[in-house]
Order: C-alpha cells, then sequence, then structure tokens
C-alpha cells in the first residue's frame, strides 16, 4: 500500500497554546482517513500543515512525496482542499467559479462533467449568495475535485448541514474514494467518521489519543451493550440483581438504561425480557444499541463533546 | 496566462454586477456633468480663465472616479475578500498572489478608463467640449494617477482590520477629499485659506495634474504632482506588499 501521506512528530504552536502536540500517523493511498475529535483539538491546524498554509514549528512531513513547504506549488496543483471558513464572491455564479478555477490548473477536469455528478446542473447560473448550505458544500467539492487531484482534503465538510444533506455529502464522498482518490477530512461529528472513514484518528488536546478502523476502536472499547425501554411504576428492587454481566443501571423516570458487557453466556437482552415477563412488569418501547465511536470517544478522553 | 486573462474577465462581470461601485464610477461622474452642464452651460467663464464649466469639470470627475475607485471599490473588494475567506480559497490553488492583485489593478484601471470616456463622450456630443492637451500626455498623468490612488487603496486594504473598517476609513478620507480637492467642485470656489491646506491632500495633485495637462500644460510645470504621486504609488505599493495578508 503506498503512503500518501506521512506526519511524523509534528507539533504547531500559537504563542504559549499548543494546538497541536507531537502528532505521527500515514495515510494510505486510496482511503478516506479521518480526524476526529472536539473543537480545538487541533484537526484543523493538523490539515493546515498538510496542505502547507501553515508552518509546522517541529516535525517530518511528506505529501505525495514531498515537503509541503518547499513544493507548495506542485501540492496545490495535484490536491483538492475543501477549507473550513472560505467562499467565493457572492455574485459569482456556479459555472463561472468552476470555469474559472479550472484555469488554474494544467489538467483540469472538463468542468460540465463535475456539474452533474454533483448534481449541480439545475444551479449552473445560480450565483454563489443564493446557494444552500448543502450546494455550497457541493461546490466546494467540485472545485476541489477540478484538479483530478490524487489527494482530496475536506476540513468539516458537513458543520452546518441539515441531515438530509449530510448523507448525501457523504455519498459523494464515497464515490471520490471508488474513482481511486485518497481522502483526509476532519469532522467533529462521531457518526460521520464512524460511518464514511476507513481508518480514523481521534484527537484531543492536541494529540492522537487512538487510531484505527472504527470497528477495532469499537471492539476495543470491550463492546458494551445498551438496552432501554420504558416501564410505568418502576422496577423492583430485586430486577438489577437477577442480571449477570450488567454494568451500569440508569432510571430516569420511567426509562431504563442498562449497560452491560456484550460477551455474556446468556445475552443481556434474553436476560432483561426474561425477567420483565416474569415479574410481570409492562414494558414498551424496547431498543437495543450497540456502542458507537462517540461512546470510544467519550471513554478515551474522560470528557464531553466540547462543541 | 489564460488564469490571468479568465480572472479578468470575471472581475469585470463581478464589478458591474456590484450596483453602488459601478454607480459611482460609471453614472454617477455623469450626473455631475449632466447638473453642472444644465445649470453653468460650457460658456468660457472668467473663473477658470476663459475655459468653460464642463472643460474644467471632465478632468476634475476623472480625478473623482479615480479616488472613488481606488478608495471604495479597491478597498472594499480587497478587504471583503480576505474576510470572508474568497482569497483563502483562491491560495489552495497554484495561482500566484501577483496575479491576485495584478487583476484587481488591470480591472479596476479599465473601469475609471470607462468612466473617464464616458465623460468624454458625453461632453463632446452634448456641450461641444474643448480638449487642447495631447491625448498620450493626459493618458499618462491619468495612469499615474490611478496607480497612486490604488497604492493607496491595496495599503488601507492590508492595514484595516475588516471590510467594514476599511469601508469607513475609505469613505472618511474620500468625502472630505472630494469637496477641498477640486474634484467635486472647483478649488477657484474655495476660500484661500481652505484653498492652502487642501495642497496637502494627494487629491489635489490629481486634479491639478489633469486639469493641466487637458489645456496642454507641459510636464515641466507639474514636477509637484508627479513628484508626489510618484513617491505615493512607490511607497504605497512597498507597504502593501508588507501589509498584504491572506486571511
Amino acid at each position: 500500500m503506498n503512503t500518501i501521506v506521512q506526519v511524523e512528530g509534528l507539533r504547531k504552536t500559537y504563542g504559549p497554546t499548543i494546538a497541536v502536540d507531537d502528532i505521527s500517523f500515514e495515510v494510505h493511498e486510496g482511503e478516506i482517513f479521518g480526524m476526529v475529535g472536539p473543537n480545538g483539538a487541533g484537526k484543523t491546524t493538523t490539515i493546515e500543515c498538510i496542505e502547507g498554509l501553515r508552518k509546522p514549528d517541529r516535525g517530518k512531513l511528506r505529501v505525495l512525496g514531498v515537503d509541503p513547504q518547499l513544493h507548495g506549488h506542485l501540492l496545490r496543483t495535484r490536491t483538492g482542499m475543501q477549507l473550513q471558513q472560505s467562499n467565493l464572491p457572492d455574485r459569482m455564479k456556479v459555472w463561472e467559479a468552476l470555469d474559472l478555477y479550472s484555469s488554474f490548473y494544467p489538467r483540469a477536469v472538463p468542468w460540465p462533467e463535475l456539474l452533474g455528478q454533483l448534481g449541480l446542473d439545475e444551479k449552473r447560473d445560480t450565483p454563489f449568495a443564493k446557494l444552500s448550505g448543502g450546494q455550497k458544500q457541493r461546490l466546494f467539492i467540485a472545485l476541489a475535485l477540478l484538479p483530478d487531484p490524487q489527494l482530496v482534503f475536506l476540513d468539516e465538510l458537513t458543520t452546518g448541514l441539515d441531515p438530509q444533506a449530510r448523507h448525501a455529502i457523504w455519498d459523494l464522498v464515497r464515490k471520490v474514494r471508488s474513482n481511486g482518490k485518497t481522502v483526509l477530512l476532519t469532522t467533529h461529528f462521531m457518526e460521520e467518521a464512524e460511518r464514511l472513514c476507513d481508518r480514523v484518528a481521534i484527537l484531543d488536546h492536541g494529540r492522537i489519543v487512538a487510531l484505527d478502523t472504527p470497528a477495532a476502536l469499537i471492539q476495543r472499547l470491550g463492546a458494551e451493550d445498551r438496552i432501554t425501554f420504558s416501564v410505568q411504576g418502576g422496577l423492583p428492587p430485586s430486577f438489577e440483581k437477577a442480571l449477570s454481566g450488567v454494568t451500569r443501571l440508569e432510571i430516569q423516570g420511567e426509562n431504563v438504561v442498562i449497560h452491560g458487557n456484550h460477551r455474556n453466556a446468556v445475552p443481556l437482552i434474553s436476560q432483561v425480557v426474561n425477567q420483565l415477563t416474569e415479574a410481570g412488569i409492562h414494558f414498551r418501547d424496547l431498543r437495543t444499541g450497540q456502542p458507537t465511536l462517540e461512546d470510544v470517544f467519550l471513554e478515551l478522553t474522560g470528557n464531553e463533546m466540547r462543541d | 496566462m489564460k488564469s490571468l486573462l479568465k480572472m479578468t474577465w470575471m472581475e469585470t462581470k463581478l464589478f458591474l454586477r456590484e450596483p453602488v461601485g459601478a454607480f459611482f464610477t460609471l453614472v454617477f461622474p455623469l450626473m455631475m456633468l449632466f447638473l453642472f452642464g444644465s445649470i453653468y452651460g460650457n460658456d468660457p467663464s472668467p473663473l477658470f480663465n476663459g475655459q468653460g464649466t464642463i472643460d474644467v469639470s471632465i478632468p476634475a470627475y476623472t480625478a473623482m472616479i479615480i479616488a472613488t475607485t481606488g478608495l471604495m471599490g479597491l478597498t472594499i473588494t480587497m478587504a471583503a475578500y480576505r474576510e470572508n475567506g474568497i482569497l483563502r480559497r483562491l491560495r489552495t490553488t497554484p495561482v500566484s498572489p501577483l496575479i491576485i492583485l495584478i487583476v484587481q489593478v488591470v480591472v479596476l484601471f479599465l473601469m475609471t478608463t470607462l468612466g473617464m470616456l464616458l465623460l468624454v463622450l458625453a461632453g463632446k456630443i452634448v456641450y461641444n467640449m474643448h480638449f487642447d492637451g495631447n491625448p498620450l500626455n493626459l493618458l499618462m498623468g491619468f495612469l499615474l494617477s490611478s496607480l497612486s490612488f490604488f497604492a493607496l487603496g491595496f495599503v488601507l486594504a492590508g492595514l484595516m482590520p475588516t471590510a467594514r473598517t476599511a469601508q469607513v476609513v475609505g469613505m472618511m478620507l474620500l468625502y472630505p477629499m472630494l469637496f477641498l480637492s477640486g474634484a467635486g467642485l472647483p478649488r477657484e470656489l474655495l476660500p484661500e485659506t481652505i484653498k492652502r491646506f487642501s495642497t496637502f491632500l494627494p487629491l489635489t495633485h490629481v486634479v491639478t495634474l489633469l486639469r493641466g495637462l487637458w489645456i496642454g500644460e507641459a510636464w515641466g510645470q507639474h514636477t509637484t504632482e508627479v513628484l508626489v504621486l510618484g513617491v505615493m504609488l512607490v511607497v504605497g505599493v512597498f507597504i502593501s506588499t508588507k501589509t498584504f495578508r491572506w486571511e
């Protein structure tokens, strides 16, 4: 597997603040690699160092085999970047933006094709300011794909989008990967990382606290199951004692949440249903849930998501 | 080269789509010309040493266009492009920052020229305008004046933290200057003390230079103006390269 991005001992400070503290990882060809973490974890600083937009204080960076600080022009020609907080002039139309940006690249993809692929055909003549958030992001993806890049950077791609637009964008990013391109993205949505990324680096306070596939990260957590249901009139005290493998039981009004070990002789869900039936307790809205990357994050960092 | 042309065309279209900028560069000076033309006509006037009001006003309004474009159009565009992340987005492409700046200068110079041509055309057709100068000299003086004011605009855009402050400061510099420099109304109407004060305003030198070249005065009679505007250009370019920020 070819290494597309290599980061070794990256460090970046802003005055007394350490934004990125000794980060190392590699991104392989053809994967979607995600950096996740709360705002202020150092994701954007890391990605902007890799893009060559910021100069690291320390550390070795290799992107497509070159140092971003020394060969910025080459990187800007062969990678596509979508940035947090960037814009186009309000009155620039969609087709004009694509046409203008095409002229910057030696081997640009024909932009009318991209317009269709990203579902922007009908918005061709719409000024930038009149686009919805999702349409703007699709246009930025189109601009990032214009140079026919080997590597695409997507920084906080779906922040501020509604769920429907978010799912549409995820489909697009998967399509980008299936065309053989490598994607390096940042997000503070754990669900996005879990659904979209092949591998995930979890960042907190400028450091990588875990790096693996989403499934392996969840597995490593010890795979806790979660069972929720509602009862009227509460549970008898003997209820919890009758179950084996319960790690935590929460009762909030009528709602009960049971956390338990996944590797039980008798699956926890069978135990719970048996107990409820035997005790003649009337229950409703029974659901089971597997742990998510968000649980992994909370476990690893011991703190709430800071938005 | 391809991107330079594409970007120039794009920025020209964007300029014309922005009603406020286009109005002050292309329409407002014409309105002034017709207003004062309809009041005073273009008969020789003793106030202007025998020149007509229109003959005096066209170079003065040209100076007004230069100042408005440099201090408002350019300053606001550059500060807003920086503030809104438009420069940030351009920075991720292989296009050179120099091209981005050159395009702004070229487009605004073309628009300023268009504004002057409209004035000349209206003066010629409606008021039988007189021009006794050398067209090439006038064009050179026009170019020097435009570039030195654009340089001032870049300095302002670089120094001001936001587009809003750039706009306010640009207006604070522009409006008094329009009234006191002879660009908006002839200096001949101003009292002696204000006239003396107004020689410190850069726009006064543009008005004096363009009015002089308009009636065929030689460059030698305008060394002060050329020197002031030349220094402003060089210092402005120097400062703006130091203060240029992508974000």
